[in-house]
């Protein structure tokens, strides 16, 4: 029985307009966002530098000096006439025009940090090299000895191991389970009132218990959800690698997307109940907004809090706390995930948590709903509901 | 002995209203069985007990001696006093949906549709959402509703209530049809006139309770006996002064009286015929309507149970 309320609505919603737009829109703004992130060029950006004949002698030293510090530069062979005008209309960064101390550089306004510290260095070392040879060395073995050298670094406090693309994936992940919650959660709440505004509820219930109804839409409705949640993720994944603006590893990604997918089920489980049970209480779709705004405004909450403080601040101790509260877990919690700023055991808890309340919840929507779906007219008010068993 | 729904002393309250109050009648195998009582009677509320949709307070509900469980009551036809189907969804569709929720097989449940959509002439609108067929034809895809799934039992509450002529006929023709093929089928109605016509049994049903049930004929026998006596000449008032004789109602030459009980009739005959002429004097019992105003109208106290 309950399966074959479940399957209804999931034929009925797969069928409607709105649930394929918002479907679809959802899917192109994360591959917009991707596309744009690389058409902006947030990926790592290249200095384009132009070496003049009268420089060639410098170009390897400038590759591996750029390489050592981590600077990512293109070099150009170029006459220097060329390399002027190129420089002009910003085609280089940089031209290098000497390739003795002091070596001369042209640029359009001004040096890039980081050239400039490659070329700073490859100076010194044109310098140095002078210096050696002049005092009968050999300058190859002063820099393969110099390349041994090394730091070695014992950090006191274990480094924060979110980078941007975690935080990029754990605001996605925000905004994502937000969004289907909140959409979800109000299509249980229209289900419930549609069927109590046409009365339509009375033949039903003529078959099968008030809670089965209710469990049957929440299920056929979840799966939808379930499908939606998962199609946008993994477009949005394969769209943020393909396009380079996610470069995480694979296996990162999908853990990602795997607690999303764990998190929706939670958060969708519990609160589309609540949302069950109070939409139970009206029977015009006009009083829905009336009694599920408070079950809403805690998803809300749970949302902003976590858009509002997480990325500046991950580690935040009292957003941890937060997310270990059924209330706030399905909203801050995979954030949290995603960012990979929770330990095993806050996971553990939380995780607990949810699967204590969703029975209750259950318990407490069916009793409600049970109570009043078939008062039609007048809002039923929830003490009423809960009393008359 | 033929099977048969019984509901047997059932009460229901609503905080301080009470809406049955020990109601007790049956409904046999193969007899239609008309409910009437005006609003607020408790026919509604009986009706959704017996599937089950309100539980009662005291009181049980039986078929064929058997406490009604959940599968009993799948098998049970039901039309609510206030209609709904799903309104953005395809007739065919839904029905096919409800009779699968009675527990037929799909297939089984598509075939029975098909039958039942043709019937009852709506076969041609079985493709479109339920919301943009006219009220009469939606009135008719409801019956379908109720009949879709070969109910074991029929309840149907107001039934005729904002049918066109046609839709009337087409559905007492279909209690008849069900009737015949061994069903109980139990309705409330206010049109009196169908009940008389259409019901082998009546039940009254007054501030939750069931003041009289039986045949038609049984009741018209329990209710004041009247007197029409058809004198053309007779003057208003004639009857006026004569001892246990109340006039109840005159027309057109003919005045109905009511005598209590060891009145002369013979009186009455007489004063007639000192009038003129008289073309008509017989007892005649009261309409279903007539017995239904008594009924209803008489003080709360003091009734039978
Ligand atoms: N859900 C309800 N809550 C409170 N009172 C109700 C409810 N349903 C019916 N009643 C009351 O119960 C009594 C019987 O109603 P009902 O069974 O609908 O009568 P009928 O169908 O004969 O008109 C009425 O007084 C009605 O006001
Ligand atoms: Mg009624």
């Amino acid at each position: 029985m309950i399966w074959l309320i479940a399957g209804r609505e999931i034929g009925t919603r797969l069928r409607s307009k709105a649930f394929r737009v918002a479907t679809v829109v959802s899917v192109l703004i994360l591959v917009g966002l991707a596309l744009i992130a690389k058409l902006v060029g947030s990926g790592p950006s290249y200095q384009e530098v132009g070496i003049t004949p009268a420089a060639a002698a410098l170009t390897g030293s400038v590759t591996s000096t750029a390489t050592a510090i981590k600077v990512d530069l293109h070099t150009h062979a170029v006459d220097e006439a060329t390399g002027r005008a190129q420089v002009e209309d910003g085609k280089l960064d940089a031209l290098l025009v000497t390739g003795t101390s002091p070596i001369q550089v042209v640029v359009k306004t001004d040096l890039d940090d980081g050239l400039q510290s490659v070329l700073q260095l490859v100076a010194q070392r044109t310098v140095l090299d002078q210096q050696v040879t002049e005092l009968g060395g050999d300058p190859a073995k002063v820099a393969a000895s110099i390349a041994t050298a090394a730091v070695t670094v014992t950090p006191l406090t274990p480094p924060k191991n979110s980078n941007s693309q975690q935080l990029i994936l754990g605001i996605l992940t925000s905004v994502l389970i937000y969004m289907s919650l909140l959409l979800n959660g109000q299509a249980v709440a229209q289900g419930v009132v549609e069927e109590k505004t046409s009365r339509v509820v009375e033949i039903i219930l003529a078959t099968v218990r008030p809670w089965q109804l209710m469990v049957g839409k929440v299920l056929g409705l979840g799966a939808v959800g379930l499908i939606q949640v998962a199609v946008i993720a993994l477009s949005g994944v394969a769209a943020g690698v393909a396009t380079d603006a996610i470069d995480l590893h694979i296996t990162a990604a999908f853990s990602t997307i795997a607690w999303l997918i764990v998190w929706f089920l939670l958060g969708y489980a519990a609160y589309s109940l609540a949302f069950a049970g109070v939409a139970s209480l009206v029977s015009r779709q006009e009083e829905v907004a009336a009694v599920v705004t408070p079950v809403m405004m805690l998803l809300i909450v749970g949302y902003v809090i976590g858009i509002s403080i997480l990325p500046s601040n991950p580690d935040s101790g009292f957003v941890a706390l937060l997310s270990l509260i059924p209330v706030f877990a399905p909203t801050l919690m995979p954030v949290r995930l995603a960012l990979g700023v929770v330990p095993a055991w806050q996971a553990a808890v939380s995780l607990a948590g949810m699967i204590v309340v969703i029975p209750l919840l259950l318990w407490f929507a069916s009793r409600i709903y049970s109570n009043a779906v078939l008062r039609s007219g007048a809002r039923v008010r929830l003490r009423d509901a809960w009393r008359a068993a | 002995m033929t099977r048969q729904l019984e509901i047997d002393g059932v009460s229901k309250r609503y905080g301080e209203i009470v809406a049955l109050e020990g109601i007790t009648f049956e409904v046999r195998a193969g007899e239609i069985f008309g409910l009437v009582g005006s609003n607020g009677a408790g026919k509604t509320t009986a009706m959704r007990i017996v599937l089950g949709v309100l539980a009662a307070d005291a009181g049980a509900v039986r078929w064929d001696g058997r406490a009604l469980g959940p599968d009993t009551r799948r098998k049970i036809g039901y039309m609510p006093e206030e209609r709904g189907l799903y309104p953005r969804m395809k007739v065919a569709e839904q029905l096919v949906y409800l009779s699968r929720l009675h527990g037929m097989s799909a297939a089984a449940a598509r075939a029975s549709v098909d039958v039942w959509l043709e019937r009852l002439a709506v076969a041609g609108r079985r493709d479109d959402d339920v919301i943009k067929l006219s009220l009469g034809n939606q009135q008719r895809v409801q019956l379908a509703a109720a009949l879709v799934h070969d109910p074991e039992i029929l309840v149907l509450d107001e039934p005729f209530s904002g049918l066109d002529p046609v839709a009337v006929d087409v559905m007492s023709g279909v209690l008849r049809n069900k009737a015949g093929s061994g069903v109980p089928v139990m309705f409330s109605s206010h049109q009196l006139d169908l009940v008389e016509r259409l019901c082998d049994r009546v039940g009254i049903v007054r501030q939750g309770r069931m003041v009289a049930a039986g045949t038609v004929d049984e009741l018209r026998a329990g209710g004041p006996e009247e007197l029409i006596v058809t004198a053309p000449d007779a003057p208003p008032g004639w009857a006026a002064g004569l001892p246990g004789v109340t006039v109840v109602g005159q027309s057109n030459g003919s005045t109905r009286l009511s005598l209590v009980d060891g009145a002369d009739d013979q009186a009455v005959l007489r004063a007639a015929l000192a009038t003129g002429p008289v073309h008509e004097f017989a007892r005649s019992r009261p309409s279903l309507t007539d017995l239904f105003r008594h009924i209803v109208s008489a003080p709360a106290e003091g009734e039978p149970a």
